[in-house]
Protein backbone atom coordinates (compact mmCIF):
# COMPACT_ATOMS: atom_id res chain seq x y z
CA UNK A 1 0.00 0.00 0.00
CA UNK A 2 2.75 2.38 0.97
CA UNK A 3 4.57 1.50 -2.22
CA UNK A 4 1.53 2.39 -4.27
CA UNK A 5 1.11 5.72 -2.50
CA UNK A 6 4.79 6.39 -2.99
CA UNK A 7 4.49 5.75 -6.73
CA UNK A 8 1.27 7.64 -7.39
CA UNK A 9 0.76 10.16 -4.62
CA UNK A 10 4.26 11.17 -3.71
CA UNK A 11 3.86 14.73 -2.47
CA UNK A 12 7.56 15.36 -2.46
CA UNK A 13 7.78 14.51 -6.16
CA UNK A 14 4.66 16.50 -6.84
CA UNK A 15 6.11 19.53 -5.11
CA UNK A 16 9.27 19.31 -7.15
CA UNK A 17 7.33 18.89 -10.40
CA UNK A 18 4.88 21.66 -9.61
CA UNK A 19 6.66 24.56 -11.41
CA UNK A 20 7.15 22.43 -14.54
CA UNK A 21 3.48 21.49 -14.53
CA UNK A 22 2.36 25.08 -14.10
CA UNK A 23 4.50 26.12 -17.06
CA UNK A 24 2.82 23.31 -19.00
CA UNK A 25 -0.58 24.48 -17.85
CA UNK A 26 0.22 27.94 -19.17
CA UNK A 27 0.98 26.50 -22.60
CA UNK A 28 -2.23 24.48 -22.45
CA UNK A 29 -4.11 27.68 -21.65
CA UNK A 30 -2.48 29.47 -24.58
CA UNK A 31 -3.48 26.73 -27.01
CA UNK A 32 -7.03 26.76 -25.61
CA UNK A 33 -7.48 30.50 -25.88
CA UNK A 34 -6.28 30.64 -29.48
CA UNK A 35 -8.11 27.52 -30.63
CA UNK A 36 -11.37 28.37 -28.85
CA UNK A 37 -11.56 32.01 -29.93
CA UNK A 38 -10.49 31.42 -33.53
CA UNK A 39 -12.59 28.24 -33.59
CA UNK A 40 -15.71 30.12 -32.54
CA UNK A 41 -15.13 32.60 -35.37
CA UNK A 42 -14.14 29.96 -37.93
CA UNK A 43 -17.07 27.77 -36.93
CA UNK A 44 -19.46 30.63 -37.48
CA UNK A 45 -17.90 31.17 -40.89
CA UNK A 46 -18.34 27.59 -42.05
CA UNK A 47 -21.84 27.41 -40.54
CA UNK A 48 -22.93 30.45 -42.52
CA UNK A 49 -21.17 28.99 -45.55
CA UNK A 50 -22.94 25.66 -45.21
CA UNK A 51 -26.31 27.45 -45.11
CA UNK A 52 -25.52 29.87 -47.94
CA UNK A 53 -27.99 30.19 -50.78
CA UNK A 54 -25.29 29.70 -53.41
CA UNK A 55 -24.24 26.11 -53.88
CA UNK A 56 -20.71 27.32 -54.78
CA UNK A 57 -20.32 28.44 -51.20
CA UNK A 58 -22.51 25.80 -49.58
CA UNK A 59 -20.97 22.64 -50.99
CA UNK A 60 -17.31 23.46 -50.27
CA UNK A 61 -18.28 24.45 -46.73
CA UNK A 62 -20.13 21.19 -46.16
CA UNK A 63 -17.28 19.12 -47.61
CA UNK A 64 -14.78 20.96 -45.43
CA UNK A 65 -16.78 20.42 -42.28
CA UNK A 66 -17.34 16.74 -43.04
CA UNK A 67 -13.67 16.20 -43.84
CA UNK A 68 -12.33 17.75 -40.67
CA UNK A 69 -14.93 16.06 -38.51
CA UNK A 70 -14.14 12.67 -40.00
CA UNK A 71 -10.36 12.83 -39.78
CA UNK A 72 -8.92 11.92 -36.33
CA UNK A 73 -7.33 15.03 -34.79
CA UNK A 74 -4.15 13.14 -33.94
CA UNK A 75 -3.73 12.11 -37.58
CA UNK A 76 -4.28 15.69 -38.64
CA UNK A 77 -1.75 16.97 -36.11
CA UNK A 78 0.95 14.52 -37.18
CA UNK A 79 0.26 15.33 -40.81
CA UNK A 80 0.58 19.07 -40.21
CA UNK A 81 3.68 18.74 -38.05
CA UNK A 82 5.56 15.87 -39.66
CA UNK A 83 3.96 15.59 -43.07
CA UNK A 84 3.99 19.17 -44.31
CA UNK A 85 7.80 19.54 -43.98
CA UNK A 86 7.98 17.18 -46.97
CA UNK A 87 6.29 19.99 -48.88
CA UNK A 88 8.76 22.47 -47.48
CA UNK A 89 6.35 23.79 -44.85
CA UNK A 90 8.02 23.55 -41.47
CA UNK A 91 5.95 24.69 -38.49
CA UNK A 92 6.78 25.11 -34.85
CA UNK A 93 5.03 22.61 -32.57
CA UNK A 94 2.76 25.39 -31.29
CA UNK A 95 1.77 26.53 -34.78
CA UNK A 96 1.16 22.95 -35.90
CA UNK A 97 -1.02 22.25 -32.87
CA UNK A 98 -3.02 25.44 -33.31
CA UNK A 99 -3.60 24.86 -37.02
CA UNK A 100 -4.55 21.20 -36.68
CA UNK A 101 -6.89 21.74 -33.74
CA UNK A 102 -8.36 24.86 -35.24
CA UNK A 103 -9.36 22.97 -38.38
CA UNK A 104 -10.86 20.20 -36.29
CA UNK A 105 -12.52 22.51 -33.85
CA UNK A 106 -13.97 24.98 -36.37
CA UNK A 107 -15.68 22.05 -38.03
CA UNK A 108 -17.25 20.96 -34.74
CA UNK A 109 -18.27 24.45 -33.67
CA UNK A 110 -19.58 24.94 -37.21
CA UNK A 111 -21.95 22.00 -36.85
CA UNK A 112 -23.18 23.34 -33.52
CA UNK A 113 -23.87 26.81 -34.91
CA UNK A 114 -25.55 25.26 -37.92
CA UNK A 115 -27.94 23.30 -35.73
CA UNK A 116 -28.62 26.48 -33.76
CA UNK A 117 -29.42 28.53 -36.84
CA UNK A 118 -31.66 25.77 -38.19
CA UNK A 119 -33.55 25.76 -34.89
CA UNK A 120 -34.80 29.29 -35.57
CA UNK A 121 -38.14 29.40 -37.34
CA UNK A 122 -38.55 30.84 -40.80
CA UNK A 123 -40.93 33.44 -39.38
CA UNK A 124 -38.06 35.22 -37.63
CA UNK A 125 -36.18 35.69 -40.90
CA UNK A 126 -39.33 36.85 -42.64
CA UNK A 127 -40.33 39.31 -39.96
CA UNK A 128 -36.85 40.82 -40.00
CA UNK A 129 -36.59 40.97 -43.77
CA UNK A 130 -40.07 42.49 -44.01
CA UNK A 131 -38.86 45.46 -41.94
CA UNK A 132 -36.02 46.08 -44.38
CA UNK A 133 -33.15 44.46 -42.48
CA UNK A 134 -30.57 42.97 -44.81
CA UNK A 135 -29.68 39.29 -44.72
CA UNK A 136 -26.54 40.04 -42.71
CA UNK A 137 -28.40 42.25 -40.23
CA UNK A 138 -31.08 39.60 -39.84
CA UNK A 139 -28.42 37.03 -38.99
CA UNK A 140 -26.55 39.31 -36.62
CA UNK A 141 -29.39 40.88 -34.66
CA UNK A 142 -32.24 38.39 -34.89
CA UNK A 143 -31.10 34.86 -35.69
CA UNK A 144 -27.67 34.42 -34.11
CA UNK A 145 -28.52 35.68 -30.63
CA UNK A 146 -31.34 33.15 -30.44
CA UNK A 147 -29.37 30.41 -32.18
CA UNK A 148 -26.40 30.71 -29.83
CA UNK A 149 -28.67 30.67 -26.82
CA UNK A 150 -30.30 27.47 -28.08
CA UNK A 151 -27.01 25.64 -28.52
CA UNK A 152 -25.08 27.03 -25.55
CA UNK A 153 -24.69 23.60 -23.90
CA UNK A 154 -23.27 22.16 -27.11
CA UNK A 155 -20.87 25.06 -27.58
CA UNK A 156 -19.70 24.63 -24.02
CA UNK A 157 -19.45 20.89 -24.32
CA UNK A 158 -17.35 21.29 -27.45
CA UNK A 159 -15.13 23.69 -25.56
CA UNK A 160 -14.52 20.99 -22.94
CA UNK A 161 -13.41 18.72 -25.77
CA UNK A 162 -10.90 21.33 -26.92
CA UNK A 163 -9.27 21.43 -23.51
CA UNK A 164 -8.98 17.65 -23.54
CA UNK A 165 -7.71 17.73 -27.10
CA UNK A 166 -4.71 19.85 -26.10
CA UNK A 167 -3.18 16.85 -24.33
CA UNK A 168 -2.54 15.36 -27.79
CA UNK A 169 -0.03 18.15 -28.37
CA UNK A 170 2.45 16.13 -26.28
CA UNK A 171 3.12 13.91 -29.29
CA UNK A 172 4.79 16.79 -31.10
CA UNK A 173 6.83 17.63 -27.99
CA UNK A 174 4.90 20.77 -27.22
CA UNK A 175 5.39 21.47 -23.55
CA UNK A 176 1.78 21.57 -22.46
CA UNK A 177 0.43 20.13 -19.24
CA UNK A 178 0.54 16.43 -20.08
CA UNK A 179 3.93 16.68 -21.77
CA UNK A 180 5.35 18.50 -18.77
CA UNK A 181 3.96 15.86 -16.42
CA UNK A 182 5.37 13.04 -18.50
CA UNK A 183 8.76 14.69 -18.59
CA UNK A 184 8.68 15.00 -14.82
CA UNK A 185 7.67 11.35 -14.61
CA UNK A 186 10.63 10.21 -16.68
CA UNK A 187 13.06 12.31 -14.70
CA UNK A 188 11.78 11.21 -11.28
CA UNK A 189 10.87 7.62 -12.17
CA UNK A 190 7.60 8.31 -10.40
CA UNK A 191 4.01 8.45 -11.71
CA UNK A 192 2.87 11.15 -9.28
CA UNK A 193 3.34 14.07 -11.73
CA UNK A 194 0.95 12.35 -14.17
CA UNK A 195 -1.58 11.87 -11.39
CA UNK A 196 -1.20 15.53 -10.58
CA UNK A 197 -1.78 16.48 -14.23
CA UNK A 198 -4.93 14.35 -14.25
CA UNK A 199 -6.07 16.17 -11.11
CA UNK A 200 -5.49 19.53 -12.77
CA UNK A 201 -7.56 18.53 -15.82
CA UNK A 202 -10.27 17.33 -13.49
CA UNK A 203 -10.33 20.53 -11.46
CA UNK A 204 -10.61 22.62 -14.60
CA UNK A 205 -13.09 20.51 -16.50
CA UNK A 206 -15.39 19.21 -13.82
CA UNK A 207 -17.10 22.55 -13.19
CA UNK A 208 -17.48 23.01 -16.94
CA UNK A 209 -19.04 19.59 -17.32
CA UNK A 210 -21.44 20.35 -14.46
CA UNK A 211 -22.31 23.64 -16.13
CA UNK A 212 -23.12 21.83 -19.39
CA UNK A 213 -25.46 19.49 -17.51
CA UNK A 214 -27.17 22.43 -15.81
CA UNK A 215 -27.68 24.23 -19.11
CA UNK A 216 -29.02 21.08 -20.70
CA UNK A 217 -31.48 20.54 -17.89
CA UNK A 218 -32.63 24.14 -17.99
CA UNK A 219 -33.14 24.13 -21.75
CA UNK A 220 -35.02 20.84 -21.68
CA UNK A 221 -37.55 22.18 -19.17
CA UNK B 1 -61.06 56.56 -58.44
CA UNK B 2 -57.96 57.70 -56.58
CA UNK B 3 -54.51 56.69 -57.78
CA UNK B 4 -53.73 53.17 -56.54
CA UNK B 5 -51.20 53.00 -53.72
CA UNK B 6 -50.69 49.31 -54.38
CA UNK B 7 -51.21 47.67 -57.71
CA UNK B 8 -50.82 43.99 -58.49
CA UNK B 9 -50.64 43.48 -62.25
CA UNK B 10 -50.69 40.12 -64.01
CA UNK B 11 -49.16 38.32 -61.04
CA UNK B 12 -48.20 34.68 -61.59
CA UNK B 13 -46.39 32.55 -59.07
CA UNK B 14 -45.38 28.91 -59.34
CA UNK B 15 -43.40 26.74 -56.94
CA UNK B 16 -41.63 24.44 -59.37
CA UNK B 17 -44.39 22.79 -61.41
CA UNK B 18 -47.02 23.98 -58.99
CA UNK B 19 -48.88 27.05 -60.26
CA UNK B 20 -50.21 28.89 -57.21
CA UNK B 21 -51.15 32.33 -58.53
CA UNK B 22 -52.59 32.42 -62.02
CA UNK B 23 -52.87 36.03 -63.02
CA UNK B 24 -53.91 38.35 -60.20
CA UNK B 25 -54.90 41.93 -61.00
CA UNK B 26 -55.77 44.17 -58.10
CA UNK B 27 -55.66 47.87 -57.38
CA UNK B 28 -55.76 49.17 -53.84
CA UNK B 29 -56.39 52.95 -53.86
CA UNK B 30 -54.77 55.11 -51.20
CA UNK B 31 -56.52 54.78 -47.87
CA UNK B 32 -58.68 51.81 -48.84
CA UNK B 33 -58.95 48.52 -47.06
CA UNK B 34 -59.25 45.51 -49.32
CA UNK B 35 -60.34 42.37 -47.56
CA UNK B 36 -59.32 39.00 -48.98
CA UNK B 37 -61.17 35.76 -48.37
CA UNK B 38 -60.85 32.34 -49.91
CA UNK B 39 -60.32 28.68 -49.03
CA UNK B 40 -57.07 27.47 -47.54
CA UNK B 41 -54.45 26.92 -50.23
CA UNK B 42 -56.02 29.37 -52.65
CA UNK B 43 -52.86 31.50 -52.68
CA UNK B 44 -53.84 34.37 -50.35
CA UNK B 45 -50.64 34.28 -48.33
CA UNK B 46 -48.55 33.84 -51.45
CA UNK B 47 -50.13 36.94 -53.00
CA UNK B 48 -49.41 38.98 -49.87
CA UNK B 49 -45.87 37.69 -49.65
CA UNK B 50 -45.23 38.69 -53.26
CA UNK B 51 -46.21 42.24 -52.31
CA UNK B 52 -43.02 42.67 -50.29
CA UNK B 53 -41.02 40.05 -52.18
CA UNK B 54 -40.82 37.51 -49.43
CA UNK B 55 -41.73 35.44 -52.50
CA UNK B 56 -40.40 36.34 -55.92
CA UNK B 57 -43.19 36.57 -58.48
CA UNK B 58 -42.75 34.25 -61.44
CA UNK B 59 -44.06 37.03 -63.62
CA UNK B 60 -46.09 40.19 -63.28
CA UNK B 61 -45.56 43.44 -61.48
CA UNK B 62 -46.14 44.80 -57.99
CA UNK B 63 -46.35 48.58 -57.99
CA UNK B 64 -46.15 50.78 -54.91
CA UNK B 65 -47.04 54.36 -55.76
CA UNK B 66 -46.39 53.47 -59.37
CA UNK B 67 -42.91 51.96 -58.83
CA UNK B 68 -42.44 48.31 -59.70
CA UNK B 69 -40.78 46.76 -56.65
CA UNK B 70 -39.58 43.85 -58.76
CA UNK B 71 -37.84 46.13 -61.25
CA UNK B 72 -34.13 45.93 -61.90
CA UNK B 73 -32.05 48.17 -59.71
CA UNK B 74 -34.77 48.51 -57.07
CA UNK B 75 -33.40 48.63 -53.52
CA UNK B 76 -35.50 45.85 -52.08
CA UNK B 77 -34.74 46.75 -48.47
CA UNK B 78 -35.86 50.32 -49.08
CA UNK B 79 -39.02 49.02 -50.81
CA UNK B 80 -39.82 46.72 -47.93
CA UNK B 81 -39.92 49.69 -45.56
CA UNK B 82 -42.86 51.02 -47.52
CA UNK B 83 -44.76 47.77 -47.08
CA UNK B 84 -45.50 46.70 -43.53
CA UNK B 85 -46.37 43.08 -42.91
CA UNK B 86 -48.20 41.42 -40.04
CA UNK B 87 -48.06 37.65 -39.76
CA UNK B 88 -50.49 35.12 -38.36
CA UNK B 89 -47.89 33.93 -35.85
CA UNK B 90 -46.74 37.46 -34.80
CA UNK B 91 -43.06 36.57 -35.23
CA UNK B 92 -41.84 38.92 -32.53
CA UNK B 93 -38.16 38.56 -31.65
CA UNK B 94 -38.27 36.59 -28.38
CA UNK B 95 -34.82 37.71 -27.22
CA UNK B 96 -35.66 41.41 -27.40
CA UNK B 97 -38.06 43.38 -25.26
CA UNK B 98 -41.09 45.04 -26.76
CA UNK B 99 -39.38 48.40 -27.30
CA UNK B 100 -36.38 46.79 -29.00
CA UNK B 101 -38.65 44.69 -31.19
CA UNK B 102 -40.01 47.94 -32.56
CA UNK B 103 -36.79 49.94 -32.60
CA UNK B 104 -34.47 47.36 -34.20
CA UNK B 105 -35.29 48.29 -37.79
CA UNK B 106 -35.38 51.99 -36.92
CA UNK B 107 -31.82 51.79 -35.69
CA UNK B 108 -30.38 49.35 -38.21
CA UNK B 109 -32.34 50.20 -41.34
CA UNK B 110 -33.17 53.89 -40.89
CA UNK B 111 -29.94 54.35 -38.88
CA UNK B 112 -31.66 56.53 -36.31
CA UNK B 113 -29.75 57.25 -33.11
CA UNK B 114 -30.96 55.21 -30.19
CA UNK B 115 -32.79 58.01 -28.42
CA UNK B 116 -34.73 58.98 -31.51
CA UNK B 117 -35.46 55.35 -32.36
CA UNK B 118 -36.76 54.76 -28.84
CA UNK B 119 -38.93 57.84 -29.02
CA UNK B 120 -40.46 56.72 -32.30
CA UNK B 121 -40.92 53.21 -30.96
CA UNK B 122 -42.80 54.51 -27.97
CA UNK B 123 -45.01 56.59 -30.24
CA UNK B 124 -45.82 53.50 -32.32
CA UNK B 125 -46.49 51.45 -29.20
CA UNK B 126 -48.75 54.21 -27.98
CA UNK B 127 -50.79 53.91 -31.17
CA UNK B 128 -51.53 50.28 -30.35
CA UNK B 129 -52.07 51.03 -26.67
CA UNK B 130 -49.01 49.21 -25.37
CA UNK B 131 -46.54 51.92 -24.36
CA UNK B 132 -46.70 50.67 -20.78
CA UNK B 133 -45.50 47.21 -21.92
CA UNK B 134 -42.28 48.52 -23.52
CA UNK B 135 -39.96 46.75 -21.09
CA UNK B 136 -41.73 43.39 -21.22
CA UNK B 137 -40.52 40.48 -23.27
CA UNK B 138 -42.84 38.90 -25.84
CA UNK B 139 -43.27 35.79 -23.69
CA UNK B 140 -44.61 37.97 -20.88
CA UNK B 141 -47.56 39.45 -22.77
CA UNK B 142 -50.70 37.96 -24.27
CA UNK B 143 -51.06 36.85 -27.88
CA UNK B 144 -53.25 39.83 -28.66
CA UNK B 145 -50.69 42.18 -27.19
CA UNK B 146 -47.93 40.46 -29.12
CA UNK B 147 -49.81 40.97 -32.35
CA UNK B 148 -50.33 44.63 -31.54
CA UNK B 149 -46.58 44.96 -30.94
CA UNK B 150 -46.02 43.35 -34.33
CA UNK B 151 -48.31 45.97 -35.83
CA UNK B 152 -46.39 48.72 -34.04
CA UNK B 153 -43.13 47.27 -35.32
CA UNK B 154 -44.38 47.62 -38.88
CA UNK B 155 -46.00 51.03 -38.31
CA UNK B 156 -42.87 52.56 -36.81
CA UNK B 157 -41.28 52.47 -40.25
CA UNK B 158 -44.13 54.63 -41.55
CA UNK B 159 -45.12 52.29 -44.37
CA UNK B 160 -47.38 53.26 -47.25
CA UNK B 161 -49.22 49.95 -47.25
CA UNK B 162 -49.93 47.42 -44.53
CA UNK B 163 -50.38 43.73 -45.31
CA UNK B 164 -52.15 41.51 -42.79
CA UNK B 165 -52.02 37.74 -43.18
CA UNK B 166 -54.71 36.26 -40.92
CA UNK B 167 -53.66 38.52 -38.03
CA UNK B 168 -56.21 37.12 -35.59
CA UNK B 169 -56.31 33.45 -36.58
CA UNK B 170 -53.81 32.38 -33.93
CA UNK B 171 -55.58 34.27 -31.14
CA UNK B 172 -57.99 33.12 -28.48
CA UNK B 173 -61.43 34.55 -29.31
CA UNK B 174 -61.41 36.99 -26.40
CA UNK B 175 -58.18 38.58 -27.67
CA UNK B 176 -59.31 39.12 -31.25
CA UNK B 177 -61.22 42.31 -30.53
CA UNK B 178 -58.24 44.35 -29.36
CA UNK B 179 -56.30 43.59 -32.54
CA UNK B 180 -59.27 44.40 -34.76
CA UNK B 181 -59.72 47.66 -32.87
CA UNK B 182 -56.15 48.66 -33.70
CA UNK B 183 -56.74 47.78 -37.34
CA UNK B 184 -59.93 49.85 -37.35
CA UNK B 185 -58.00 52.86 -35.98
CA UNK B 186 -55.38 52.33 -38.63
CA UNK B 187 -57.97 52.35 -41.36
CA UNK B 188 -59.49 55.50 -39.89
CA UNK B 189 -56.09 57.18 -39.96
CA UNK B 190 -55.95 56.67 -43.70
CA UNK B 191 -53.66 53.65 -44.04
CA UNK B 192 -53.87 51.58 -47.20
CA UNK B 193 -54.48 48.00 -46.15
CA UNK B 194 -54.66 44.55 -47.70
CA UNK B 195 -56.10 42.12 -45.19
CA UNK B 196 -56.47 38.35 -45.39
CA UNK B 197 -58.84 37.29 -42.63
CA UNK B 198 -61.91 35.29 -41.65
CA UNK B 199 -63.38 38.10 -39.55
CA UNK B 200 -66.39 38.79 -41.74
CA UNK B 201 -67.90 41.14 -39.18
CA UNK B 202 -64.82 43.30 -39.34
CA UNK B 203 -64.95 43.23 -43.14
CA UNK B 204 -68.55 44.44 -43.16
CA UNK B 205 -67.76 47.52 -41.12
CA UNK B 206 -64.22 48.37 -42.22
CA UNK B 207 -63.60 47.01 -45.71
CA UNK B 208 -64.08 49.11 -48.83
CA UNK B 209 -63.95 46.03 -50.98
CA UNK B 210 -63.91 42.27 -50.54
CA UNK B 211 -62.23 39.91 -52.94
CA UNK B 212 -62.79 36.18 -53.03
CA UNK B 213 -59.85 34.08 -54.24
CA UNK B 214 -59.86 30.48 -55.33
CA UNK B 215 -57.31 28.49 -57.30
CA UNK B 216 -54.92 31.40 -57.56
CA UNK B 217 -57.31 33.83 -59.22
CA UNK B 218 -59.75 36.47 -58.02
CA UNK B 219 -63.13 34.86 -58.55
CA UNK B 220 -65.33 37.66 -57.31
CA UNK B 221 -64.97 41.13 -55.92
CA UNK B 222 -67.25 43.88 -54.73
CA UNK B 223 -68.54 45.83 -51.77
CA UNK B 224 -68.80 43.78 -48.56
CA UNK B 225 -72.63 43.81 -48.62
CA UNK B 226 -72.62 42.59 -52.21
CA UNK B 227 -70.09 39.78 -51.78
CA UNK B 228 -71.39 38.59 -48.42
CA UNK B 229 -75.08 39.40 -48.99
CA UNK B 230 -75.55 38.33 -52.58
CA UNK B 231 -72.51 36.44 -53.88
CA UNK B 232 -72.77 36.01 -57.63
CA UNK B 233 -70.36 33.20 -58.08
CA UNK B 234 -71.13 29.63 -57.15
CA UNK B 235 -67.72 29.06 -55.57
CA UNK B 236 -68.15 32.16 -53.41
CA UNK B 237 -71.54 30.94 -52.26
CA UNK B 238 -70.15 27.51 -51.42
CA UNK B 239 -67.24 29.05 -49.51
CA UNK B 240 -69.42 31.45 -47.54
CA UNK B 241 -71.93 28.81 -46.57
CA UNK B 242 -69.06 26.61 -45.41
CA UNK B 243 -67.45 29.26 -43.20
CA UNK B 244 -70.78 30.29 -41.77
CA UNK B 245 -71.37 26.63 -40.84
N1 LIG C 1 -42.53 27.99 -50.35
C1 LIG C 1 -43.43 27.16 -50.93
N2 LIG C 1 -43.01 26.11 -51.65
C2 LIG C 1 -43.89 25.29 -52.25
N3 LIG C 1 -45.24 25.44 -52.19
C3 LIG C 1 -45.71 26.45 -51.47
C4 LIG C 1 -44.84 27.37 -50.80
N4 LIG C 1 -45.60 28.30 -50.18
C5 LIG C 1 -46.89 27.98 -50.45
N5 LIG C 1 -46.96 26.88 -51.21
C6 LIG C 1 -48.19 26.25 -51.71
O1 LIG C 1 -48.98 27.24 -52.30
C7 LIG C 1 -50.35 26.99 -52.06
C8 LIG C 1 -51.03 28.24 -51.61
O2 LIG C 1 -50.53 28.56 -50.33
P1 LIG C 1 -50.96 29.88 -49.57
O3 LIG C 1 -50.62 31.05 -50.40
O4 LIG C 1 -50.33 29.79 -48.23
O5 LIG C 1 -52.53 29.73 -49.48
P2 LIG C 1 -53.54 30.40 -48.45
O6 LIG C 1 -52.83 31.46 -47.71
O7 LIG C 1 -54.63 30.92 -49.31
O8 LIG C 1 -54.02 29.29 -47.56
C9 LIG C 1 -50.43 25.84 -51.06
O9 LIG C 1 -50.81 24.68 -51.75
C10 LIG C 1 -49.01 25.72 -50.56
O10 LIG C 1 -48.72 24.36 -50.33
MG1 LIG D 1 -52.38 31.64 -45.67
Amino acid sequence: MNQILDQFLNFQVMGAAFPTLMAGLLTTAEICVVVILLGLAGGLGVALGSLHSSRWVRWPSIVLVDFFRAIPPLVLLIFVYSGLPFAGIRLSPFAAVVIAFLLNNSAYYGEVYRAGILSIGKGQFEAARSTGLTRAQTMLYVVLPQAVRNVLPDLLSNTVEVVKLTSLASVVSLGELLYAADMARSVTYNASPVVMAAAVYLVILWPLVRLVSRFERRLSL
Amino acid sequence: MKRPMLEIAGLFKAFGENAILNGINLKVPTGELVFVIGPSGSGKSTMLRCCNRLEEPTSGAILIEGTDICGLGVDINAMRRKVGMVFQSFNLYPHLNVRSNVSLALRKVLKLPRAEADERSMAALDLVGLAQRADFFPSQISGGQQQRVAIARALALEPKVMLFDEPTSALDPELVGSVLAVMRDLKASGMTMLVVSHEMGFAREAADRVIFMDGGVIVEEGAPEAVFGAPKHERTQAFLSRVRG
